[in-house]
């Protein structure tokens, strides 16, 4: 099947993808929907199209990033846009330029659309207050990282063939996690059981205000899970002030087969990389491709990314065609 | 606006008023005079026979008329932030807002530790001729917790208490020995009650809002836990001690507490922590970044109890002015704090209003009370007393427009919430700083 002309009916009614919250399972499956096509097409040769043509995208990257940034660019290209990489940690905040400054002079420029990561929490959400293109939260902070966790869903769509009524352990750095808090909606929004595992300084109890059970007992966190679902932990954060050790964080919570054991015999293993081998995950369980699904995960990154940058930049054709017409956007604000 | 000052003798007389004194319990219509900046009599029916001859005559038209508010914890960023708020413009926002008499913090550019620099506040306050302005001592040099500042040279300029402002004295060894050394001159230790350690880069209150903004949090223990520690060594050491807008059950739980066991211990909240929770912060609104955050629903509505039974004395406005700059950027990043002068009435009013409280108890908190902890002859409407006062309608409906404040800063997360009562004049000294038009004055 060709990638599609058309979107779906579905409405997806917002100029910027900010975050997972506030999406509906529909908008959700739409997007995930048009992702797979998209997988399939990026399979074949002659992967440019022209979606995007005459278009510009703009990477944003206020903190260092290969992948995330080259799949954003790579989306962005098959879809025949041009693009720019723009890594601000190194450049303007130094010589103290405000983000909304930045936001100010970026928006003369008239991109269309601003790929954004940022260190802090909100900053993605105050840069898209001053910019009139779409913007997509490519992470910011502890606080959201959406198209990581439409990937990781289609991921598990892809390999589970569902996502409803699986149940999901989420094992980590949960505290500081944008990933974690994205899945945690996207997963809860589209009817899978999450729970999240690791210790309580990583791990507190307000998580199970968000819906999910709390585990500090790895076994216990993944008796019977369909996925387990890894997280990074930080260096800095591994020496003392939240975790003792590598070795003590690898014994109680990294992930090996003899832990995995608990989980589901065909227990899909994710992990948002960069990994940190024999920390929280060990290298056998990562290069088994039985189990692992890392590499699909990046697969499926491009492919989402596509899907966003598509359902945007009809969103933009539309408001741009009102406004061409004398009509105001009816077009609702930011998820 | 229009500024309205007294008669030729420097005498104005206030008809038909609604006398409030909070002090005595007086509540009652009447008429008030003051002579140059004395109360000169007051009562029912003082003139029945007209207004003496040759006074000001305001008529207050069943107005509430009470002593100024006065005004425990505010931040005048003069000197060393003047592009955020001076002593003369925080004196026209005080105005505004029915304050006459305001305690400024010793976080000023350099800090109040010194001498010169109370002499050079009051000689500002002097030159603006506006609210009457106070200020706190630095406790320790430089406010970095070390060493203590002159307390007794500080107190006989006129610093009338001492504190490190918004940093908590952490070190328990210096608390113990500003207790000691400031009870040598009955001085009060005014701490900001937060362990650092606990709520360092926090960024708004620890639960469930921070966890799905994914925002730092600052558990609400690190406040009553240093407000116990604390409590240890006041019981050790005698010294006098007031804890700086409470905001968590557990402090007011602690300090009822040590009020039962008969400890000289006082302490104060502020409009937002009785009206707003954690909520407020919504979607990274860094206008209800607070120093302590705001918390959660049930601690709100504890601050609540806790000034409706008395356990909190008084509420400041923990005015603390930024300009848009400190505040339009990335949550982590911008600074804590409100302006609040504009808006302490009306925000406590609430109070009122949901029958919290009564009219004078509210009263008290915002005038004798506060002027009681700081030492100052302030805050009572009574013969002899300084003619300080408030008109004010306290049911009077409007909207909070920060654009028109007279604060340099307009760092409220009040805009365009409705509230109920305003101040219509304020007095200072007997001179009217600030008058609504609408209340009829003329001269007789």
């Amino acid at each position: 099947m060709a990638a599609p002309a058309t979107v779906p009916s579905v409405v997806f009614p917002y100029r910027d993808l900010l975050g997972i919250e506030g999406l509906t399972p529909e908008e959700i499956t739409l997007l995930l929907d048009l992702s797979e096509r998209y997988t399939e097409a990026n399979r074949r040769p002659g992967k440019k199209r022209k979606t995007m043509r005459g278009r510009t995208v703009i990477n944003l990257f206020f903190e260092t990033s290969t992948r995330t940034r080259t799949s954003f660019e790579l989306a962005a290209q098959r879809l025949g846009a041009d693009v720019i990489n723009m890594q601000v940690a190194d450049s303007s905040i130094k010589k103290g330029e405000t983000l909304v400054d930045t936001a100010v002079t970026l928006n003369a420029m008239h991109p269309d659309v601003l790929v954004v990561r940022h260190p802090e929490s909100g900053a993605v959400k105050l840069l898209s207050e001053k910019v009139d293109c779409a913007v997509i939260n490519a992470g910011d902070g502890s606080h959201e990282h959406p198209t990581q966790a439409l990937l990781d869903a289609q991921t598990i769509r892809a390999r589970l063939g569902r996502l409803s009524g699986i149940t999901v352990a989420i094992c980590g750095d949960l505290a500081h996690s944008r990933v974690a808090r994205s899945n945690i909606l996207l997963l809860t929004t589209m009817g899978a059981r999450v729970r999240v595992v690791g210790p309580p300084t990583l791990v507190p109890a307000t998580f199970e205000r968000l819906g999910v059970e709390v585990h500090h007992n790895m076994e216990r966190g993944i008796a019977d899970c369909d996925v387990v679902m890894m997280l990074r932990l930080q260096t800095e954060r591994m020496q003392g002030s939240y975790v003792p050790s590598t070795r003590e964080y690898f014994r109680f919570f990294g992930l090996d087969y003899a832990k995995l054991g608990a989980a589901k015999p065909d227990a899909l293993v994710m992990h948002p990389g960069p990994m940190n081998r024999g920390v929280e995950i060990d290298s056998e369980v990562a290069d088994d491709f039985g189990r692992s699904a890392i590499q699909t995960q990046v697969e499926m990154g491009v492919a989402v990314r596509m899907a966003v940058l598509k359902v945007l930049t009809r969103n933009l054709e539309a408001r741009q065609r009102a406004q061409a017409n004398g009509n105001g956007a009816v077009m609702g604000e930011a998820s | 606006m229009s500024v309205v000052t007294g008669g030729p003798a420097g005498r104005t007389a206030y008809l038909n008023a609604r006398l409030l004194d909070p002090a005595s319990g007086l509540d009652t219509a009447g008429d008030l005079l003051t002579v140059g900046g004395e109360i000169a009599d007051l009562g029912p029916g003082l003139f029945k026979d007209g207004a003496p001859k040759g006074a000001a005559v305001v008529d207050c038209a069943g107005a509430c008329l009470a002593p100024g508010l006065v005004d425990m914890r505010v931040q005048l960023r003069e000197p060393g932030d003047e592009h955020k708020e001076t002593i003369e413009t925080a004196s026209a926002a005080a105005s505004a807002g029915g304050v006459t008499a305001m305690a400024c913090l010793p976080d000023t550019n350099p800090p109040i530790d010194d001498v010169a620099v109370v002499e050079f506040i009051a000689r500002r306050a002097r030159e603006v001729r506006g609210t009457k302005v106070f200020c706190y001592g630095a406790a320790t040099r430089g406010l970095e917790g070390a060493q203590l500042t002159e307390m007794g040279l500080l107190a006989e300029t006129g610093a009338v208490a001492f504190t490190d402002g918004g940093r908590a004295i952490a070190n328990a060894q210096v608390m113990r020995r500003a207790l000691l050394y400031a009870s040598t001159f009955d001085a009060l230790i005014v701490q900001h009650p937060q362990e650092p350690t606990l709520a360092r880069d926090g960024d708004m209150n620890a639960g469930e809002v921070a966890l799905r903004l994914g925002l730092s949090g600052i558990p609400p223990v690190a406040e009553v836990m240093m407000i116990e520690r604390d409590l240890r060594l006041v019981e050790s050491t005698g010294g006098r001690y007031h804890a700086a807008h409470i905001s968590t059950a557990a402090s007011v739980e602690a300090i009822r507490a040590a009020k039962a066991r008969g400890l000289r211990v006082t302490c104060d909240t502020a409009p937002p922590y009785f009206t707003l929770n954690e909520t407020a912060v919504g979607d990274y609104r860094t206008f209800a970044k607070l120093d302590p955050p705001l918390r959660a629903e049930a601690d709100r509505e504890a601050i609540v109890e806790g000034l409706a039974d008395g356990t909190i004395d008084a509420i400041a406005s923990d005015h603390a002015p930024h300009d848009q700059d400190s505040k339009r950027l990335p949550f982590a990043q911008a600074e804590y704090g409100i302006v609040g002068l504009e808006t302490l009435l009306p925000l406590s009013l609430a109070l009122v209003h949901k029958g919290r409280m009564s009219l004078n108890a509210l009263l008290a908190c915002l005038t004798v009370r506060p002027a009681e902890i700081l030492g100052l002859p302030l805050g009572r409407l009574a013969k002899g007393a300084p003619a300080d006062l408030v008109l004010f309608d306290p049911d009077r409906p409007w909207r909070i427009d920060p654009d028109q404040f007279r604060s340099k800063s307009k760092n409220s997360p009040f805009d365009d919430a409705p509230v109920q009562g305003r101040a219509l004049r304020t007095v200072v000294a007997g001179r009217t700083l600030f008058a609504v038009e609408t209340v009829a004055a003329a001269v007789a």
